[in-house]
């Protein structure tokens, strides 16, 4: 079936380009030299796997009173410790780890919906696409944070998995809406009407001809989600709903705050983990622009 | 046009509808005993108020009323404007405490909504394809977007407040004044203001200038552009052409990002103390003041309704093609 998604070769011109027929090569071409691919990708990968290998090396836990109060950065707390005697340095590795887990829950989660609600709302049309759309309307309307404190100040929130759960099935509008203007574009193409006539279920359909015409784009929204997620997440857990007895970034954001750090300032206590949190979603933002100008020809000459 | 806007109202009206069916929804239906676990964590210990407020909240939750009695008499106190009454704050009703927090909360977003909007707009548009700025524009603006907006907040409470005195870095105005309309208190109460506000702005400006420096690469593309191009008008003349066309999508963005600009409001009053509907939820929340939560909820919502429908309207009235598709007949 791949020489059917591979036949209209002629429409080079359109914004959803087929990829697979253009050289892999070519790509890696030039994803090799755009600075901000390499830059962005280059940061995302450093503090993941900071986050990976990190809490390897720290023989003690996060949030144990270990050393002395309100030590600035040293040699041997690199990031110096809290006014209970918390390695900063311990909080920030494992707290980048539940960073990155919670952008992978939240934003796949999100992903997952938004896509499946873009396919088929695009794909189908007619009253589907009606209903779904309201959908994604009244849900895009309502402002997410908001309706997170409300909801998780009820369900009291435990652990990551949960957090994630709740992020995801309230971010995912705007990705639907994308989806549904993409598919919409490419619903009526020739080959996938072919593919209509041959009888192939809907399901298929979305997934072997739409979907892989859009891949690029689908990868580019999975990024934004991933960021908005985490830095959901990071509010979340400033106002004092993330997980109970967990480590996060935000989490060190709302410690420092609440024992003001702010006052007495330890500065050492609340830059590095909204550093982290600016870093890694700043840099898969740029990571973003770099991929948008290696997979669209149309920004490369720039 | 009336049909547009129609459509659009109704489907606020169906947000509305749910956002108060949720509000309505979460206490009622999620596990173990509402009362109960209230007046366990509101902190009585009073055993006169205990009894009242007890009392208070079987009424409301109407425990023995089928749901959807239950259901009809929440809309009718909502109708009433009756939002509960706190326990936080105890007889104090709850609309009566948001509606305090609301004028900080607006004041706050709304010069740094729309000033972000304008000056992101024009830096953005001059930092399309002139290569240096653009350099710097763009990933400055990324990184500021995908700054946490307490994040910021705190740096600056911290440099210019706390290490550099030059701002006070918490509080909406000095427990020493009396809220009155004179001069010392007016300037004090900008002193508060002028470091959150700074901090929503700055964060807010990564997201315009971004988004209009896309539009205006979008815009310089297209057939219009490229003729003009070849007649020879000047650059600024085509850009102005262009920054008008690429202004219409900011407006949309505009509706898209209130949900983000909004939590990152209530964040940034968070860190600046600031008494704000955002120092109230948190308040609301270390009391486990549910009644107050779920009115703040409510308020934001109607809040972000109504921006949505002016938006919508300033769309209207801006682009031209909706006014004549929309009398047109043409769907």
């Amino acid at each position: 079936m791949s020489n059917v998604a591979g036949a209209p070769g002629a429409d080079a011109a359109t914004p959803a380009e087929p990829v697979a027929e253009r050289g892999r090569s070519e790509i890696l071409h030039f994803a090799g030299r755009n600075p901000k691919l390499l830059i962005g990708a280059g940061v995302v990968l450093t503090l993941l796997l900071t986050g990976l290998i990190g809490p390897l090396f720290v023989d003690h836990g996060p949030n144990e009173y270990i050393g002395p109060k309100n030590q600035p950065p040293s040699g041997e707390y690199w990031l110096g410790t809290t006014s209970f005697g918390q390695d900063i340095w311990a909080q920030f590795v494992y707290g980048l780890r539940s960073t990155f887990m919670i952008g992978a829950l939240g934003g796949g989660i999100a992903f997952l919906l938004g896509t499946t609600i873009g396919f088929l709302a695009g794909y189908k049309g007619g009253i589907v696409d009606e209903i779904l759309n309201l959908i994604t309307n009244v849900v895009l309307v309502l402002p997410t944070l908001v309706v997170l404190i409300v909801a998780v100040s009820y369900l009291q929130v435990e652990g990551l998995l949960v957090q994630g759960l709740f992020i995801g099935l309230t971010s995912w509008p705007w990705a639907a809406r994308a989806v549904r203007s993409q598919a919409l574009t490419l619903a009526n193409r020739d080959y996938v009407d072919l593919a209509r006539l041959s009888g192939r279920r809907t399901w298929r359909i979305i997934t072997s001809e739409i979907a892989p015409n859009m891949s690029s784009y689908l990868m580019m929204s999975f990024i934004l989600l991933f960021g908005g997620a985490i830095l959901i997440a990071a509010g979340l857990d400033f106002i004092g709903l993330g997980p109970a007895g967990g480590v996060s970034l935000g989490l060190m954001l709302e410690s420092s705050m609440q024992w003001s750090a702010l006052q007495l300032g330890l500065w050492w206590w609340f830059i590095p983990p909204g550093a982290g949190i600016t870093a890694i979603v700043g840099s898969m933002y740029i990571l973003n622009v770099g991929l948008d100008e290696v997979f669209n020809p149309k920004l490369r000459e720039l | 046009m009336w049909r547009y806007i129609g459509r659009k109202l109704g489907i606020y009206t169906i947000t509305f509808v749910i956002a108060v069916t949720i509000n309505w929804m979460i206490p009622r239906f999620m596990p173990g005993d509402p009362v109960r676990s209230m007046l366990n964590r509101a902190s009585v210990s009073d055993p006169e108020a205990l009894e009242r407020m007890s009392d208070y909240y079987e009424g409301v939750f109407g425990v023995d009323a089928p749901l959807h009695e239950q259901y009809l008499n929440f809309w009718a106190g909502l109708l009433r404007g009756d939002l509960g009454i706190s326990a936080w704050l105890y007889p104090e009703p709850v609309a009566d405490i948001i509606l305090r927090a609301v004028p900080f909360t607006l004041g706050l977003l709304l010069p740094a909504i729309i000033l972000s909007w304008i000056v992101g707009n024009y830096v953005g548009a001059f930092a399309a394809r002139s290569k240096v700025l653009d350099n710097t524009v763009l990933p400055v603006g990324y990184i500021l977007t995908a700054t946490p907006y307490m994040w910021l907040a705190l740096l600056l409470a911290w440099a210019l407040g706390v290490v550099g005195g030059f701002f006070p870095a918490a509080g909406g105005y000095s427990f020493a004044l009396t809220p009155s309309f004179t001069w010392p208190f007016i300037s004090n109460l900008l002193t508060h203001w002028f470091l959150p506000f700074l901090s929503m702005f700055i964060v807010a400006l990564g997201g315009w200038a971004i988004g209009m420096r896309n539009m205006i690469i979008y815009e310089l593309e297209a057939d219009y552009s490229n003729y003009l191009q070849a007649l020879g008008a000047p650059r600024r003349l085509i850009r102005r052409y262009a920054f008008r066309n690429a202004m219409l999508p900011q407006i949309t963005g505009l509706a898209v990002q209130l949900g983000t600009i909004i939590s990152g409001a209530l964040l940034t009053e968070i860190v600046f103390n600031y008494p704000g509907l955002g120092m109230l939820i948190l308040n609301a929340l270390n009391n486990r003041d549910y009644f107050i939560l779920q009115g703040a909820f409510l308020f934001v919502v109607i809040g972000v309704l109504i921006a949505n429908f002016i938006i919508d309207i300033i769309y209207v009235l801006v682009d031209p093609r909706t006014r004549v598709q929309m009398t047109g007949g043409a769907s």
